[in-house]
């Protein structure tokens, strides 16, 4: 009887609250007092919903923006060992809210499967990870002019240590530098130019390139970190590469992250993207102390995501969408917009907020929505 | 080997860089190369940097040899007898300027006491680190560091005795103190500098106690009766300048009273204080828009006919008048000539500056604060022995600032007034605290500076001791008179039609566009249309081609430009849209209206 009644509020409440009401509710329960209750959580959420006219989004905005004028500017976060920081503070909540793609400390978060993440081989695999260059084995690069090759000596010490065998390599750099031959003696390696017209400058170009050779890990992962986070084994890196590291197996793919907002958009999707604008910036905000309503972040991060596609806050992100001219130009780059406005006849229909503003008209929030229709007699 | 730079340039190379540094510099000492040149070894790259280009940033050290310095007390008493100079000590090696490369290589020892055998050089003295004005600031070793800065800075922007030659100087904006002391706390620095023929500020008595909650945030409260013996008084002194002009086509301008026919005439009444040669008297008093040196410029631009015919009509008026809200008496007149060979006359304009609520003071240890009562001597509160403070400091002012040298200076001060005798607080060097507080308690006085005061208005005893001394304060260049301006209405601006900004045009405060957002959060759209009707217009809109048309007035009827006859509508839009659409006009882009009913 009661699920008739719990009914009506399902239309009304959205699911995550509706699961609660119906999980909260006593089993025996008179059917009139089921059904008061029922009403005053109707009533209630109605209240709590935000009133139509209401600038949500500028009210978003000031309520992001205030706290950040109290933000230290320039604060790094330093991950447990001194090598390791991270931008944080306000440099940070600007370049996610820019939607920039080159971060300037792009991290990863790795969790584990078991039994890696209790600390098993945490080392081995770690390094597994680290993208391994050549220039990080060789002891000593050097040019040999007489017979036109390149020696590079080896640090077998090293390359134990990375678990990294001479044939492993030999593979490794064929793929890496194309036109070269590849030569392992023991500890040394030959390179030498395929081509015969090879000019010393040329093989000086060589060597800068080889050693920079792709060897092993995940590109772009300049660092790692074994951290032990809450009784299990995490592995911080520095320098991100979502797609690659999901793909190793002991990776536990669900709860590994980058703090990458285009990482996640390419590899997980645009609902997850979202998901990281908003943990990206609260995360911010959080450490700085300061209290922001997540629904702010929700707003804005809605906004950013809106098109299927993570958009920054600028002049080529969502500004760029907007529907009025004058809006637009009164952001930023005026010229731009209007010259291109002439040209295709764009008509401005005054519907927001700035253009009305600019012409000292009501602006349609708020007490400037709501119109008197009155008809008229003829 | 290392490599040798000589002003950035590479020279050569020696086998040993540092003993080539030294053996540089010990030529140096010798007067056998320039003292101009410093030497800077750098161990980490294995190079010698030789510098002698100008600009580098060099200080004076006494140079240390096994542990003692060149410099004897033999040195000092030639010195203070003259007998010897500064340069004849560079000149003999026993000081040496070292600049900010050199100094990486030498060790210096602050005291002499300190001296090791492997120290290179000896501080002159501690207050050789501070500048002139940071080393005026007595106790300063007490205070926090940024608080010395901030001192040393509002030192620089107390009023006092500028110039002796005041008189006859004609100064941009001027402040002068009308009876400034020389503090009783100084350092020897105020002795080097002869602060005495130039002081900046008073001896007062500070009480440090609350009144009334208006000593809240840094204010302070002034003594009435005080002000009116003459505390923190002084006057400000402007110039009003003007040229008689030489424009092409043999035209001047002419220093005179306008004539009724010049263009732009103002009242008889605003050119009453002005001689037969067009200048204010001295001695007169002037208000805003009172005429202080009367002239008239030929024309801006003339047809062909008038420059044959110039009669007075086409003159027109260009008078020095005084400006909105400024007030004063005539102290000076001054005519000459200037470089040109125009004359020239410059009217310099006095005004007595009385503290009043809002005028900045500040001590020398960057506790600044602005006036917050003027309080009647009767009502202040007073001493057991019947002194009334001059002034009253918050105590809230100190405890996060940590200016200790502004209590050090309290007490100091009480200790030498009461002695009559000037106390020593240059900096690391000061006369010591404890011994101060021995002399102000052998005076008869408590040595922690602690009174029994009473209340000014009921004569209880209030149940704490106050802490009062005397201290230097400043008067601060910054006073109310100059900068207090409101306006409900006034001038507009001829391009934009909105208001004017600034004080001295009277313009409006902006509500900015920040200030719009917090209108729009609340959703206030029609108060904020109201906020912005300053530059409000009806513009007739021609409903065919969209265009801005025009309404003759004396035909009362619109008509468009383009469409001639046509259906027009009278539109409301701020004044700056319609100047933004002709701007695109300008650029032959086509704004065109479309015209809809609102509702």
């Amino acid at each position: 009887m009661t699920a008739n009644i719990l009914k009506e509020l399902q239309a009304i409440l959205p699911p995550g609250i509706y699961a609660a009401v119906v999980e909260a509710m006593p089993d025996k329960i008179s059917e009139a007092k089921a059904k008061a209750i029922v009403q005053d959580i109707a009533d209630e959420y109605k209240e709590m919903k935000v009133e139509a006219g209401e600038s949500v989004g500028l009210v978003a905005a000031e309520s992001i923006g205030e706290p950040g004028t109290q933000m230290t500017l320039d604060t790094f976060h330093f991950a447990g060992v001194s090598e390791m920081n991270v931008t944080m503070g306000l440099p940070r909540i600007i370049e996610i809210l820019d939607g920039r793609k080159n971060l300037t400390t792009p991290m990863m978060e790795i969790y584990l499967k078991k039994p890696y993440s209790e600390g098993q081989d945490i080392k081995k695999v770690a390094l597994m990870i680290r993208e391994t260059k050549l220039k990080d084995i060789a002891a000593e690069f050097s040019i040999n002019v007489a017979d036109n090759r390149i020696e590079v000596q080896l640090d077998t010490g090293k390359m134990k240590e990375l678990g990294i065998n001479e044939v492993a390599l030999a593979k490794a750099l064929k793929i890496g530098a194309k036109g070269v031959h590849v030569d392992i003696k023991s500890d040394m390696l030959i390179l030498k130019v395929k081509a015969k017209e090879g000019g010393v400058s040329d093989i000086f170009k060589l060597k800068e390139k080889a050693k920079e050779t792709f060897v092993k890990g995940v590109r772009g992962v300049s660092q790692v970190l074994p951290v032990k986070k809450n009784n299990e084994y995490v592995i911080l890196t520095f320098g991100s590469n979502m797609k690659k590291v999901l793909q190793i197996p002991f990776v536990d793919e669900t709860r590994t992250t980058t703090n990458d907002v285009f990482e996640i958009e390419e590899t997980l999707g645009i609902e997850a993207a979202r998901q990281a604008v908003i943990d990206e910036v609260f995360k911010v905000i959080e450490t700085q102390g300061l209290n922001v309503d997540i629904r702010h972040l929700m707003l804005v991060a809605d906004v950013m995501c809106a098109d299927g596609k993570v958009k920054g806050i600028t002049r080529y992100g969502v500004v760029r969408d907007k529907s009025s001219v004058l809006a637009r130009a009164s952001f930023e780059t005026p010229i731009k917009h209007i010259i291109n406005a002439s040209l295709y006849g764009e008509v401005d229909n005054l519907t927001s907020v700035v253009e009305n503003v600019m012409l000292n008209q009501p602006v349609p929030v708020g007490t400037g929505l709501p119109k008197l229709v009155a008809k008229n007699k003829k | 080997m290392s490599d040798v730079y000589l002003s950035g340039k590479y020279v050569g190379t020696v086998e040993d860089g540092e003993a080539f540094a030294s053996s540089m510099r010990e030529e140096r000492r010798r007067s056998a190369i320039s003292d101009n040149v410093n030497v800077f070894f750098n161990a980490a790259s294995d190079e010698v940097h030789i510098e002698a280009a100008k600009g580098r940033l060099r200080r004076p050290l006494i140079v240390v040899r096994d542990g003692r310095p060149m410099l004897s007390p033999d040195h000092v008493d030639k010195l203070t007898r003259n007998e010897l100079k500064w340069s004849d000590l560079i000149k003999q090696g026993i000081i040496e300027y070292v600049d900010a490369a050199e100094e990486e290589n030498a060790l210096v020892a602050f005291f002499e006491e300190e001296l090791t055998p492997q120290h290179t050089h000896l501080e002159l003295s501690p207050l050789t680190m501070f500048g002139l004005i940071t080393s005026l600031v007595p106790y300063a070793n007490f205070n926090s560091a940024q608080k010395v800065n901030t001192g040393s800075k509002n030192q620089k922007q107390a009023i006092g005795f500028y110039a002796s030659n005041y008189m006859i100087r004609m100064d941009m904006d001027v402040n002068l103190l009308h009876n400034p002391q020389m503090p009783v706390v100084k350092s020897v620095m105020h002795d080097i500098s002869e602060y005495a023929k130039h002081p900046a500020g008073q001896n007062l008595v500070v009480a440090v106690m609350s009144y009334k909650g208006y000593n809240m945030e840094d204010a302070i409260i002034i003594n009435g009766g005080s002000i009116g013996r003459g505390m923190g008084r002084g006057s400000y002194y402007r110039p009003m300048i003007a040229e008689e002009l030489r424009y092409s086509g043999g035209l001047v301008d002419e220093v005179c009273i306008p004539s009724k026919d010049v263009k732009g005439f103002k009242s008889e009444k605003d050119y009453r204080f002005l001689e037969e040669d067009g200048i204010i008297y001295p001695e007169s008093q002037v208000k805003e828009g009172d005429v202080v040196i009367g002239k008239t410029s030929p024309p801006r631009f003339l047809s062909s006919m008038e420059q044959y015919s110039l009669s007075a009509e086409t003159r027109r008026e260009s008078s020095v008048i005084m400006k909105h809200g400024e007030e004063g008496i005539v102290d000076f007149v001054l005519i000459t000539e200037n470089s040109e060979g125009n004359k020239l006359v410059q009217v310099k304009i006095r005004d007595q500056r009385i503290p009043e609520v809002g005028d900045k003071f500040s001590s020398r240890h960057g506790q600044k604060g602005v006036v917050g009562l003027i309080v009647p001597e009767a009502d202040m509160p007073f001493t057991a022995s019947g002194i009334t403070p001059d002034m009253i400091f918050s105590p809230h002012s100190i405890p996060t600032r940590m200016t200790m040298a502004h209590l050090i200076e309290l007490i100091a001060g009480k200790t030498g007034a009461l002695s009559g005798r000037h106390i020593n607080g240059t900096v690391f060097d000061a006369e010591p605290e404890e011994m101060i507080r021995k002399e102000l308690l052998s005076l008869g006085f408590r040595d922690n500076g602690l009174e029994t005061m009473y209340n000014g208005e009921t004569g209880e005893a209030f149940q704490v001791g106050i802490f009062v001394g005397d201290m230097y304060y400043l008067r601060l260049k910054h006073m109310v008179a100059n900068k207090i301006h409101s306006r409900a209405r006034g001038p507009i601006q001829l391009l934009t039609r909105q208001p004017t900004e600034g004080r001295a045009k009277e313009g409006g405060l902006r509500l900015g566009e920040m200030e719009k957002d917090t209108f729009v959060a609340h959703g206030a759209a029609m108060l904020l249309k109201e906020r912005f009707d300053a530059d409000r217009t009806i513009v007739p809109v021609c409903e065919n081609c969209g265009m801005v048309a025009i309404y003759d007035e004396f035909k009362r009827r619109s008509y468009c430009q383009i469409c001639g006859e046509s259906a027009i509508s009278f539109i409301e839009v701020s004044y700056a849209f319609k100047l933004i659409l002709d701007e695109f006009k300008s650029l032959v882009l086509y704004p065109q209206l479309k015209l809809k009913t609102k509702y």
